[in-house]
């Protein structure tokens, strides 16, 4: 997945776990379950229009707040291919790389798109927006692995055999 | 060149003589709790590794406090999951014992050490010295089977404190205030280490309600530097410290803040974010439905002395729902004899068991649409109490128990 294109959905600031998969969703079974509920206090058409490819664009501190991991499985399970924000949380960056979610910080492209606007994804290059690139910086190539192999426990598994 | 107390236990825990902040260092874990909220998802993951084993089942502590009593047949299936695991493994176990990170501070955490908890409020260890971080469930699950995992050494905001927090102002208020100031992310990857004088003035109650909240700015850990206090908390439950670390003279700081206590007021965090704070007084007279006072930010005894002696022959107001939550159930019993509970309930406060309650939305006191919540809890996300369109104010003890008696926002000078 060197490159890619997608369709955008623009999100705010300080995007909050919650958001993503209030509380109570969480009892039901499976992440599948849960993904129609994604976002659903801000925005609950969203889940259903989300298809498989396109990109969520996003403000600063996205995925704040609850360590609960069902928050990146879901944005997955939703067919998200990356999510591009101004920064993200501490947690929500560790537990999206372990589930294999790709994710980039940019600072200027959220504030120069609509959203249905398509972008183009070189990883590790750039970001391409109606012509105009914004660089983005290289993961570290482990991660890159994590994610490549969809997430730590199966990228353990490839490695040693430990999973 | 010096060390932040931060570097120095990422460094004992590396089996390094130095880290600097930027480092990425593979650490041996001295302890891994895990709560209801996620572990039946580490048990699956567990569950289907090639050769699963425990590198350590000593260092394990599951507590059983998001869903206290057990509110659905899910619910029921996920922690019975959990409680035959915990059984199988002999792994220390707690249901009905409280909220995790009071559990955990009571009975488990000691100063110097490094400390994975599937929870995002971990960093609630810093306020005996302990380097304490929230991961998510495939974090905790590499670091149960390796007893290992990678962190990257964060750079550190010092916060130096200084006088003292005039009456009627809380460790919550100061807290909120801190988080009003860099807002939500302004810690984000960092820790946030508090020393001063100024800290000698606060209680091991108020230090973790300083620290438990340091996550609301993004914090990857709080840590406070050991003194008296702390070493007299550990001696009272029966601990020594791992290590007793304090920054070196010559540590590098990404930014330092100094804090005059006594300039700090009454606080309400507003509807949907944690920094979105205002001074109390410019929420008096907003209406409310329910008030909450519990959490495993300010559901400690100390809170609760503060909320009973304020509605002490007062009543709770009628269009109001009350809910007392002691922190843990130590505390509960501590409150009773001090009858505390007994003043709660002559109110007409509603007094639940120890847990997470509706302080994570779910369980207990849930609100419905267009409700207002007051509360001493974590989070004022919206959504997070309950119905999407419903509304969360934060503030100290003192504040929402004067906001239950008034049937509005209120601060306890108004009473």
């Amino acid at each position: 997945m060197d490159k890619f294109t997608g369709k955008i959905w623009v999100l705010g600031d300080d995007i909050d776990t919650d958001i993503i998969i209030p509380t109570e969703y969480l009892a039901l079974k499976t992440v599948q379950d849960m993904a129609p509920y994604a976002f659903s206090p801000l925005r609950p058409e969203l889940a259903a229009k989300i298809k498989e490819g396109d990109i969520i664009v996003a403000g600063k501190n996205f995925g704040c707040g609850s360590s609960r991991e069902q928050a990146p499985e879901i944005i997955k399970a939703l067919g998200i291919k990356c999510v591009i924000a101004k920064s993200f949380a501490r947690i929500f960056f560790r537990n999206s790389i372990n589930n294999g979610l790709l994710l980039i910080e940019n600072s200027d492209l959220r504030d120069n798109v609509s959203e249905g606007d398509e972008i183009t994804v070189t990883i590790n290059e750039a970001i391409e927006h109606k012509g105009r690139k914004y660089p983005i910086a290289s993961l570290p190539q482990n991660l890159v692995d994590i994610i490549n192999a969809g997430g730590l426990v199966k990228a353990m598994r490839k490695l040693n055999g430990m999973g | 060149m010096g060390m932040t107390i931060a570097e120095k236990i990422i460094a004992a825990a590396a089996g390094v003589e130095t880290v600097k902040a930027g480092d990425i260092h593979t650490v041996e874990l001295d302890r891994l709790m895990s709560n209801d909220g996620t572990t039946h998802l580490t048990i699956d993951m567990y569950n289907k590794l090639k050769n699963p084993h425990i590198a350590d089942v000593n260092k394990l502590v599951w507590i059983v406090d998001h869903n206290v009593p057990c509110d659905s047949v899910k619910t029921a299936a996920s922690h019975k999951k959990m409680r035959d695991f915990a059984k199988e493994h002999g792994i220390k176990f707690y249901e009905g014992a409280g909220v995790c990170h009071q559990v955990m501070m009571e009975n488990h955490v000691t100063s110097g050490e490094l400390i994975f908890g599937a929870d995002s409020h971990t960093c609630a260890y810093g306020a005996v010295g302990a380097f304490g971080t929230g991961v998510g469930c495939t974090d905790y699950l590499y670091a149960m089977v390796t007893g290992k995992s990678w962190l990257l050494v964060p750079e550190t905001l010092k916060f130096n404190l200084k006088g003292k927090l005039n009456d009627g102002v809380y460790a919550r208020d100061l807290i909120l205030s801190i988080i009003g100031m860099i807002g939500a992310n302004g810690a984000n990857y960092m820790a946030m280490e508090f020393g001063g004088e100024g800290l000698k003035t606060l209680n091991m109650s108020d230090r973790i309600a300083i620290c438990n909240l340091c996550v609301e700015a993004g914090a990857k850990t709080a840590l406070m530097e050991v003194d008296d206090i702390t070493l007299e908390y550990l001696k009272e439950h029966g601990r020594k410290p791992k290590y007793s670390f304090k920054s070196d003279d010559d540590a590098v700081f990404a930014k330092v803040y100094d804090i005059d206590l006594s300039t700090i007021k009454p606080i309400v965090a507003k509807p949907h974010f944690v920094d979105s704070v205002v001074d109390a007084k410019e929420c008096v007279g907003t209406h409310i439905d329910e008030a909450f006072l519990g959490s495993c930010n300010n559901g400690r005894i100390e809170d609760l002395r503060v909320g009973a002696e304020l509605i002490k022959g007062k009543k709770v107001h009628p269009l109001v729902r009350f809910l007392v939550v002691p922190a843990s159930a130590a505390v509960y019993k501590q409150a009773l004899e001090e009858g505390i509970i007994e003043t709660f309930m002559e109110a007409g406060a509603i007094v639940m068991n120890p847990n997470c309650s509706v302080c994570w939305g779910s369980c207990q006191g849930v609100i419905g649409e267009n409700e207002v919540l007051i509360s001493t809890g974590t989070r004022n996300f919206k959504g997070r109490a309950g119905h999407k369109d419903s509304f969360v104010y934060l503030a100290s003890a003192a504040t929402v128990t004067a906001s239950a008696i008034k049937g509005e926002i209120a601060t306890a000078d108004l009473l």
